[in-house]
C-alpha cells in the first residue's frame, strides 16, 4: 500500500494504530449539526467502518475503522454535511481541506441557555469561515456566558459573552435579588444605596445574570454585544497553562480581524525546525514576547470605546 | 357611536390627540427581554397604530402607568414638605385588553373605595381614557372567562385593526370632535367566549384551607423572585422609603415602590422577625386575597385571570392550577 500521510492528514483523515485502516474526522463548528445529517455519517460507519462513531472533544465526530482505500468514497459522502454546514472547501467531493485549525466550538449559547449573552453557533460560524481551512494549529472555542461551560480558557483564543447592563432605576422595587445573586455567585459587582443599585463597572464582568434575576426588568440588556478575548490557554505535554484576558468588552468584527492577524503571526514566527511544521502559537508567544504578539495581532482593528486591551499579560 | 376609517386617518387622530394626551400601548421592546435576543412587550408611549402589539399579551400589564413602580410623594427639608408636580395638563390613554380593564377597577377598589382615597392614585387616575382592544384568540394561560373579565362596558374608545382600515365604538364624548366627520358605521367589541384554561373558584372556601398541605408544595418551588405580583394587573402593594440625600441629611424625599408578599423582606419588622418567612404560607396569603378577602370586602373577585402570573413564573409554579387545586381540597373536606 502506498500512501501519503502528509496528504492523508491535511484532508481531515487520521493514520490509526491499525495498519490499513483510517479514521474520518468531521468538524462541526459551534458544535450545533441538524439531525439528518446524523444519517450520513450513521451510513458511513456502517459501511466504512466498523459500526462505530466517536464524538471528539472538539465537538467534531470521527469514525474510525475505514480501509483507506474507501478515503475517495467518504469524502463523496461528506460533501453534503460540508455544504450543509456551509464550510469553505476547495472542490466538491474532496472531503475537508486542512487539519491544522481545529474545529471552533461552542457551548449550547442562546439558542437554548437563558444565561448566554449571543448566539454562539452562529459567531462560530462566522468564524469559520473566516480561517477555514488553514494549516496553523489553532484552538477556539465560544462560551455564551462567563460560566464558561466550554472551558475558552483552554485555548489559544477563548470567546466569553458578555453584556453590559443597563439600569433604569424607576423601574426598581429593590428586592435586592440582583445584588444578594451578585454578590454570592459573581463579583460582588453590584450594592445597595439609598434604596437603588449601584453598579461598579470596574468589578462588573458583565454575565447578564442581574437582568435574568430582575423581577422588574429595571435591568435590561445593552444593544451592544461584548466578549472577553482571553488567549493562549493550551493543555499538553510542555506547559499547560489557563488563558487569560487580552481584550475585555471587545465586539465580534474585532476579534476575527484579531485572530486574522494572527495567522500572518504564526506565519512570520514559527519555528520552521519545528517536527512535522507544527508549533503551538502559545509557545510563539512565549518566544517572541507578548508584545510583539500585541502589535501583529491589534493590527488595523478598530477596538470600540469600551474595549480594555492589557498592556502586558503574565501566564504562568 | 362607531366610526371607520384607513390608518393613516386614524394616525392624524393619534398626532392631535397627542397634544392634549399621553398615548400607551403595549409595544415591543427591541432585545429588551430577559434573555439574549428575546424581545420584552410591555407598555410603553407610542405616537402611530404601528407601534401598538395587538397580537401578544404585554409581559406586564398596564398598572404601572397608574401606579408608577417608584413614585415620590413629598421632598422634605428640615421643616419643609413639598409634594412634586404633576404634569396637570397632558392627559393619559390607554390602549388594553378586557382583563387589564377590569384590573384597572381592582385597583380603583383598593385605592379609591377602601376607605381613605389615595390622592396620588387618584391624580393620574383621573387623567386616564381607556381605549379597549380585542383578544382574537385567548392566549396561554389565559382564564378571564372563569372570573369573568373577559367583558367589560368601561371604556372611552374601542379599536379594532382591520388590514388597513381601524373601527372604533365610541363610548366618551369627550373624544367625539376627533371623530365626527368619519364614516360612521356599526361596531361592536367582541369577547373571549371560552379560555383552554377553566378555574373553579371554590365555593364555601374559608379559613379551614390555611391547614390544607397543598402549600407546601410551595415552600420548596416557589423561589420568591416575586415576578407573578410584578406581573400581575391587580397586585396593588407598596412600602415607603424615606431617601436621605447624601450632600445634606436634613434633607430628602419620601418615595413609594412597588412591593409584593412573595418577596423576601415584606412582613419584616424591626428585630427581624417575619410573619411568613416560608413561601407556602406566603403563596397561601396571595391565593386567599385573590380569590377570598378581597371578594368578602367587595363582593367581587380580586384576581381577573390574565394569566400573567403563570406566564412570568420561572419555576413553572401556575397559580390557576393552584386554585382548581383548592377547589377540589374544598369539596373532599365538605
Amino acid at each position: 500500500m502506498d500512501i501519503n500521510t502528509k496528504k492523508l492528514k491535511k484532508n481531515a483523515f487520521r493514520v490509526t494504530k491499525e495498519r490499513g485502516k483510517t479514521a474520518a474526522r468531521i468538524r462541526v463548528p459551534g458544535g450545533h449539526i441538524e439531525s439528518k445529517h446524523l444519517r450520513i455519517l450513521q451510513n458511513i460507519a456502517d459501511k466504512y467502518g466498523n459500526g462505530t462513531l466517536h464524538i471528539t472533544t472538539r465537538q467534531g465526530f470521527e469514525i474510525p475503522g475505514i480501509p483507506m482505500k474507501y478515503i475517495p468514497d467518504v469524502n463523496k459522502e461528506l460533501q453534503s454535511i460540508i455544504e450543509g454546514l456551509e464550510i469553505n472547501q476547495v472542490s466538491p467531493n474532496s472531503g475537508y481541506p486542512a487539519s491544522g485549525t481545529r474545529n471552533v466550538s461552542a457551548c449550547i449559547g442562546n439558542n437554548v441557555c437563558p444565561f448566554a449573552n449571543y448566539n454562539t453557533t452562529k459567531f462560530a460560524k462566522n468564524l469559520e469561515k473566516a480561517i477555514f481551512p488553514n494549516d496553523y494549529h489553532v484552538k477556539i472555542a465560544l462560551t455564551g456566558c462567563p460560566n464558561d461551560c466550554i472551558k475558552a480558557r483552554m485555548q489559544d483564543f477563548g470567546i466569553i459573552g458578555m453584556t453590559d447592563p443597563e439600569y433604569e432605576a424607576y423601574r426598581c422595587i429593590g428586592c435586592e435579588v440582583c445584588v444578594k445573586n451578585c454578590k454570592k455567585k459573581v463579583t460582588g459587582a453590584l450594592k445597595f444605596e439609598n434604596y437603588k443599585v449601584k453598579r461598579d463597572s470596574e468589578k462588573c464582568i458583565g454575565c447578564g445574570e442581574c437582568i435574568l434575576k430582575c423581577p422588574t426588568s429595571a435591568w435590561t440588556r445593552s444593544n451592544e454585544r461584548y466578549y472577553k478575548l482571553v488567549i493562549m490557554g493550551r493543555t499538553g505535554k510542555k506547559r499547560p497553562r489557563i488563558a487569560k484576558e487580552f481584550v475585555t468588552w471587545i465586539d465580534e468584527k474585532s476579534i476575527i480581524k484579531i485572530i486574522l492577524n494572527t495567522y500572518d503571526y504564526i506565519e512570520k514566527y514559527i519555528d520552521k525546525d519545528a517536527p512535522g511544521g507544527k508549533e503551538h502559537i502559545g509557545y510563539i508567544v512565549d518566544r517572541t514576547g507578548f508584545q510583539e504578539f500585541k502589535k501583529w495581532a491589534l493590527k488595523d482593528v478598530e477596538l470600540g470605546e469600551k474595549a480594555i486591551v492589557e498592556s502586558n499579560i503574565y501566564w504562568e | 357611536m362607531g366610526y371607520s376609517m384607513v390608518l393613516d386617518q386614524f394616525n392624524n387622530i393619534l398626532e392631535s390627540l397627542k397634544e392634549d394626551y399621553k398615548i400607551f400601548a403595549p409595544k415591543v421592546f427591541k432585545d429588551k427581554g430577559t434573555y439574549s435576543d428575546t424581545d420584552m412587550i410591555r407598555y410603553g408611549e407610542i405616537s402611530s397604530v404601528k407601534e401598538i402589539e395587538f397580537d401578544q399579551k404585554s409581559y406586564y400589564s398596564a398598572k404601572e402607568l397608574i401606579l408608577p413602580i417608584t413614585q415620590t410623594l413629598f421632598y422634605f427639608t428640615e421643616d419643609n414638605v413639598i409634594e412634586p408636580k404633576v404634569d396637570n395638563e397632558k392627559g393619559i390613554i390607554i390602549f388594553l385588553r378586557s382583563c387589564d380593564i377590569n384590573a384597572i377597577e381592582r385597583l380603583d377598589e383598593i385605592y379609591l373605595r377602601n376607605g381613605q382615597e389615595d390622592p396620588y392614585y387618584k391624580k393620574l387616575r383621573e387623567k386616564v381614557k381607556l381605549v379597549l382592544i380585542e383578544c382574537k384568540n385567548s392566549f396561554e394561560n389565559c382564564f378571564c372567562v372563569s372570573m369573568g373579565s373577559n367583558k367589560t362596558e368601561d371604556y372611552s374608545l374601542f379599536i379594532r385593526k382591520k388590514d388597513n382600515d381601524i373601527l372604533v365604538d365610541l363610548k366618551d364624548d369627550e373624544f367625539l370632535r376627533y371623530f365626527e366627520t368619519y364614516d360612521k358605521s356599526e361596531v361592536l367589541p367582541n369577547f373571549i367566549e371560552s379560555n383552554e384554561i377553566k378555574v373553579n373558584i371554590p365555593a364555601n372556601l374559608g379559613i379551614d384551607a390555611f391547614s390544607y398541605d397543598l402549600w407546601e408544595d410551595y415552600s420548596s418551588r416557589c423561589i420568591s423572585c416575586g415576578r407573578c405580583s410584578t406581573v400581575c394587573g391587580t397586585c396593588s402593594c407598596f412600602t415607603m422609603q424615606d431617601i436621605f440625600y447624601s450632600d445634606n441629611l436634613s434633607t430628602g424625599e419620601r418615595r413609594r415602590v412597588w412591593a409584593s408578599c412573595q418577596i423576601d423582606g415584606y412582613t419584616t419588622m424591626a428585630g427581624g422577625h417575619e410573619y411568613r418567612k416560608d413561601k407556602g404560607e406566603r403563596m397561601r396569603f396571595k391565593t386567599m386575597h385573590k380569590i377570598y378577602d378581597f371578594n368578602k370586602r367587595f363582593g367581587y373577585q380580586m384576581c381577573v385571570g390574565c394569566g400573567r402570573c403563570d406566564d412570568a413564573c420561572p419555576e413553572y409554579i401556575s397559580f390557576s392550577h393552584c386554585i382548581n387545586k383548592l377547589d377540589k381540597l374544598v369539596k373532599e373536606v365538605k
